[in-house]
C-alpha cells in the first residue's frame, strides 16, 4: 500500500470512528440525565471538537467543499452543543478559513475583487438578515431547515455540473457597465483565458437567498456561491472556486458579527474548531497535490447526506 | 479584474488582509491558551461550560447573566472573554480591507466601486454595531 493510499485510508477510518464517537457521545448526554451529562469531563468536549474538525478540514479539502457546510450539521447533530453555538462556531470556522486563503487567491490573481465586491454587498447584507432570523427561530425549525439544506446541497453536489470555461457570447449591460471581466493565466496550459460575465442581475438576485441562508444556518456558502459564478454568470470555474473562498470573507463577516453580538459564540467551541479545521486544511492540501480520489468526494456526500438526514430527523423529533 | 493584470485594489485588498489575519489567529491562539491555563480566571468556570453549552443562546444569557452586544468588552480581564479580542478582530478585517481600497478607487474615479465599497463598510459597521439585536425563541 503506497504512503498517500496509507494515509487516506486512514483518514477515512479515523473521521468514521471520530464522528461516531461524538455521535455516541452527543446521544448519550443528549439523552442523559444532569448526572450523566456531568459525567463526562468538560474538556473532552473541546479536545474531540478539534481532533472531529482536524479530520473535517482535511475532508473538506479533499472534497472540495468548505468547512462550514461540513461543521454545521456534523457538530450540530453528533455533539452536545445547542444548534445556536454551532452556527455561531460554523460561521467564525468559515471566516478563519476564507481570511486565511484570502490575500494568496487575490495576489495570485485568481480570485477577481471586481466580481466580488457587488456581489458580496448584496450577499453579507442579507446575510445579516439571514442571522437574525436564524436566532430568532426555535432550534427544531433550525433543524428542520438545515437537514432540508444539506439534503439540497447532496442534491447540488450529485446533479451539478461544472464548466472550466464557460462560453459567454456577450457581456451583460450590467457588467460591462461595473467592468467586471478578467484575464488569467490557466496553470496547466501556461494560456491566458479571458472571460466575461452574463446574468449579472439574475446572479445578484440569486445572491439574496444565499446571504440569507448563510446567516441562517452558518454553513459558509461556498456550495451555493461557486454555481452561481460558474454556472449563472460564466465566470471559469477556478475564478468562481477562488472568487467564492474570498467572498465567504465577506458574507461571513456580517453574519459572524450578529452572532458574536447576540452572545452565540462560546470560545471553548470556536478556537479548538479554527485551530482544528485550518491544521486539517493545512494536510489535506499536501494530500490533495499529490492525489486526488473521487472515493473521498462520495464519502463527504454520504457524511452530509447522514448529518442532513440527522438535522431533519432531531428537528421533527424522530431521532432526539 | 482577475489574472495577469493584477489591479492595485486588489493588491492592496490582500496586503491588509495577509497581516490582519495573521494578527487575528495570533492572537486568537495567544488569549485560548491563557484561557486554557487560567492565567485570567473564566467568567463561566470551565467545570460549568456543559451545563451551558446546550441552552440555547436566549437561555444562556439569562443563565449567566451575560449582556449582549459589546459588553463584552468590560469582562475583557476573564479568561474566556478575552478571546473576544481576537474573534472581533478577524472578523474587523474585512471592514479595514475595504476601507483602505476607496481612496484607490476614487482616484481612479471608479464611482462604481468606490460607492458600493462605501456601502459595504456601513454594512459591516452596521453588523458590528450590535444595534441589531435578534429576538427571542
Amino acid at each position: 500500500m503506497s504512503r498517500n493510499r496509507f494515509i487516506l485510508v486512514t483518514t477515512v477510518l479515523v473521521s468514521l470512528v471520530l464522528i461516531f464517537f461524538g455521535f455516541a457521545l452527543g446521544t448519550e448526554q443528549a439523552a442523559g440525565t444532569a448526572a450523566q451529562a456531568s459525567a463526562i469531563p468538560w474538556w473532552v468536549w473541546p479536545l474531540a471538537l478539534f481532533v472531529v474538525t482536524f479530520v473535517l478540514g482535511i475532508l473538506a479539502v479533499l472534497g472540495g467543499v468548505g468547512g462550514g457546510v461540513l461543521f454545521v450539521p456534523i457538530i450540530g447533530g453528533f455533539f452536545p452543543f445547542h444548534i445556536d453555538f454551532v452556527r455561531g462556531a460554523g460561521l467564525l470556522v468559515a471566516l478563519a478559513g476564507a481570511l486565511a486563503a484570502g490575500p494568496g487567491l487575490l495576489k495570485s490573481g485568481m480570485a477577481c475583487l471586481r466580481l466580488a465586491i457587488p456581489v458580496a454587498l448584496i450577499a453579507s447584507a442579507c446575510a445579516i438578515v439571514g442571522a437574525m432570523i436564524g436566532l430568532a427561530l426555535p432550534a427544531n425549525v433550525i433543524n428542520i431547515a438545515l437537514g432540508g439544506t444539506i439534503l439540497g446541497i447532496v442534491a447540488i453536489m450529485l446533479i451539478a455540473k461544472k464548466s472550466e470555461y464557460p462560453d459567454v457570447k456577450k457581456a451583460d449591460a450590467l457588467s460591462q457597465a461595473l467592468n467586471i471581466h478578467g484575464i488569467y493565466c490557466e496553470a496547466s496550459t501556461g494560456k491566458d483565458i479571458d472571460w466575461k460575465i452574463h446574468r449579472t442581475p439574475q446572479a445578484l438576485a440569486t445572491f439574496i437567498l444565499i446571504g440569507v441562508m448563510a446567516g441562517m444556518f452558518g454553513l459558509g456558502a461556498g456550495w451555493a456561491n461557486v454555481p452561481v459564478l460558474n454556472l449563472m454568470m460564466g465566470a471559469p470555474l477556478k475564478v468562481s472556486v477562488a472568487t467564492s473562498k474570498f467572498l465567504l470573507s465577506v458574507t461571513d463577516t456580517s453574519a459572524a458579527w450578529i452572532y458574536v453580538n447576540n452572545g452565540a459564540v462560546l470560545p471553548m467551541m470556536v478556537v479548538p474548531s479554527i485551530i482544528g479545521i485550518m491544521f486539517g486544511s493545512i494536510i489535506g492540501v499536501k494530500i490533495l497535490a499529490k492525489t486526488k480520489p473521487a472515493a473521498i468526494r462520495y464519502m463527504v456526500i454520504a457524511l452530509l447526506l447522514f448529518a442532513g438526514l440527522r438535522a431533519l430527523l432531531k428537528g421533527l423529533a424522530i431521532w432526539k | 479584474m482577475a489574472g495577469k493584470t493584477k489591479v492595485t485594489e486588489q493588491l492592496a485588498y490582500a496586503t491588509i488582509l495577509d497581516k490582519g489575519m495573521k494578527v487575528g489567529l495570533l492572537m486568537l491562539i495567544i488569549s485560548f491558551i491563557i484561557y486554557l491555563t487560567g492565567i485570567l480566571t473564566p467568567y463561566i468556570p470551565v467545570n460549568d461550560l456543559p451545563k451551558y453549552w446546550g441552552m440555547s443562546v436566549h437561555k444562556y444569557l439569562e443563565a449567566t447573566g451575560i449582556h449582549p452586544g459589546w459588553t463584552w468588552l468590560g469582562l475583557v480581564g476573564k479568561g474566556d472573554f478575552l478571546n473576544f479580542i481576537g474573534i472581533a478582530f478577524l472578523a474587523g478585517v474585512t471592514a479595514v480591507c475595504y476601507i483602505r481600497i476607496i481612496p484607490i478607487l476614487f482616484r481612479k474615479k471608479d464611482m462604481a466601486f468606490g460607492i458600493i465599497a462605501i456601502l459595504e463598510v456601513i454594512v459591516l459597521v452596521l453588523a458590528a454595531s450590535g444595534i441589531l439585536k435578534s429576538g427571542g425563541h
